[in-house]
């Protein structure tokens, strides 16, 4: 590892200017499961790494108030696995964040770090997308709040400045029944990245959001408003036509070596339907 | 100008006061100014677990972490798990069951089964088998090492 300085700092307007004194030239640490590996192989040479963990407002918390779940920057994996409000309301981030690494890295690896480092097979963003959550950028000018779907760009890269930094991501509680489910495709149970990473939330107007990754540069967001995916007394093979249809965003790469283009492509629709069912089922549910 | 952090931790309920490069992962800290091998430098990317240690009670690859992370915190490694009245039942289970072949992944075994069985006394098969998926073995020990685990808590659970 190079050399760099190390700074702890114990506000976040501390922060903000050590980030507008090094630029680009600086890394934030949070839970550091991606960090320490770039440093270690010289990915990146910073002259600064900012540990944001000394930082009160970020400080590990799940809070609820206004309708809105709000995760802390510092909140770790294991937490959100743990969180009762999350198991509640947010089923698949709970069953995301539960298949992130091995127990080691959940208890070191952030949700806000997850979605930072712009893996395109990022666990946690395809239910951040389904739930609509708001990701919190703190920066020189103040606070400013982007949707994930805005957040998040391409492969390491998200809209977030380079003397900007993410304080929380909030998740707005749904006002009504919902009912989503998370899947996941790797070649081993443990310790691997994903192939797929896909989430599916339908709600009691019809309309089914159906989230995927680590098929393209990013994880996308394509919704079905007409009804016919969410529809409890379709059968899924009447639907696989119209299921099909919501993965045209899908691009795997062939250069990937965890799976060919086209056994994504056809686990896609497989992990889709199951996706889609457990989401109805857990809405009729909660419905009834 | 010196490039060290000084930093204080509790290491195996010890206070130790270390003087720490920020490129430091906490690891070459333990095994080289530490002088606490037992923890073992294996793949270096949080992927085999060899590196496991607790941290506040949570286990945690210290491949993947700063040295100068652990200011202020307490950290447990495999030479912390025998106390005065000897090994751990943990540490004897594993003895008995001939858990370990080559050895090499085994301190990270047992601080990842120390740390479940802290919260969970009495894990099924299938709870000690995720526990552990962050720990390999290249022996294929995994029979031996989950009942040793197993073994441990029921002998606990009897006390």
């Amino acid at each position: 590892m190079n050399r760099f300085e190390y700074a702890r700092p114990e506000t976040l307007a501390a922060a903000v200017a050590l980030l507008e004194e090094y630029g680009s030239e600086a890394r934030l640490l949070a839970g550091g499961t991606d960090l320490v590996i770039e440093l270690r192989n010289h990915w990146v040479e910073p002259k600064i790494v900012i540990d944001l963990k000394r930082i009160p407002e970020l400080a590990p918390a799940i809070v609820e108030g206004n309708g809105i779940l709000s995760i802390t920057a510092s909140t770790v994996m294991a937490d959100i696995v743990a969180n009762e409000q999350v198991q509640r309301y947010f089923p698949a981030l709970a069953e995301a964040a539960d298949v992130v690494g091995s127990v080691q890295i959940r208890a070191r690896a952030t949700l806000a770090g997850n979605i930072c480092n712009g893996s395109p097979a990022a666990d946690c963003a395809p239910p951040l997308l389904v739930y609509d959550a708001v990701v919190v950028v703190a920066g020189p000018a103040g606070i400013r709040r982007l949707p994930v779907d805005d957040f998040i760009v391409g492969p390491g890269k998200t809209a977030l400045a380079d003397n900007e930094l993410v304080t929380a991501i909030e998740l707005p509680i749904p006002d009504r029944a919902y009912g989503s489910a998370y899947q996941r495709l790797t070649r081993r149970r443990g310790t691997d990245l994903a192939s797929i990473t896909l989430c599916c939330g339908v709600g009691p107007d019809g309309v089914t959001r159906l989230a995927y990754g680590s098929v393209g540069p990013r994880a996308f967001l394509v919704t079905d408003e007409s009804g016919a995916l969410a529809d409890p007394n379709i059968g899924i093979e009447d639907k696989a036509e119209l299921l099909d249809g919501m993965f045209h965003l899908a691009t795997p790469s062939i250069r990937s070596m965890r799976a060919s283009p086209a056994y994504r492509l056809a686990m896609l629709r497989v992990l889709g339907a199951r996706a889609l069912e457990t989401a109805i089922e857990r809405l009729v549910k909660e419905v009834a | 100008m010196s490039y060290s952090v000084e930093i204080k931790a509790m290491i195996n309920g010890r206070s130790r006061t270390l003087n720490v490069a920020p490129n430091q992962t906490l690891l070459d800290v333990l095994r080289d100014e530490a002088e606490l091998t037992g923890t073992k430098e294996c793949c270096v990317v949080g992927e085999c677990g060899a590196c496991t240690v607790l941290v506040d009670g949570r286990p945690m690859n210290s491949c993947l972490m700063l040295a100068v992370e652990i200011d202020g915190a307490e950290v447990t490694t495999v030479e912390g798990l025998e106390s005065e009245d000897g090994l751990s039942p943990l540490q004897a289970a594993f003895l008995d069951e001939g858990a370990a072949q080559c050895g090499f992944c085994i301190p990270g075994q047992l601080m990842s089964a120390t740390a479940l069985l802290e919260s969970n006394p009495n894990p099924t098969v299938q709870e000690v088998q995720e526990a552990l998926a962050g720990n390999l073995c290249r022996c294929a020990g995994y029979e031996q090492i989950t009942k040793a685990v197993l073994a441990a808590a029921k002998e606990v659970g009897h006390e």
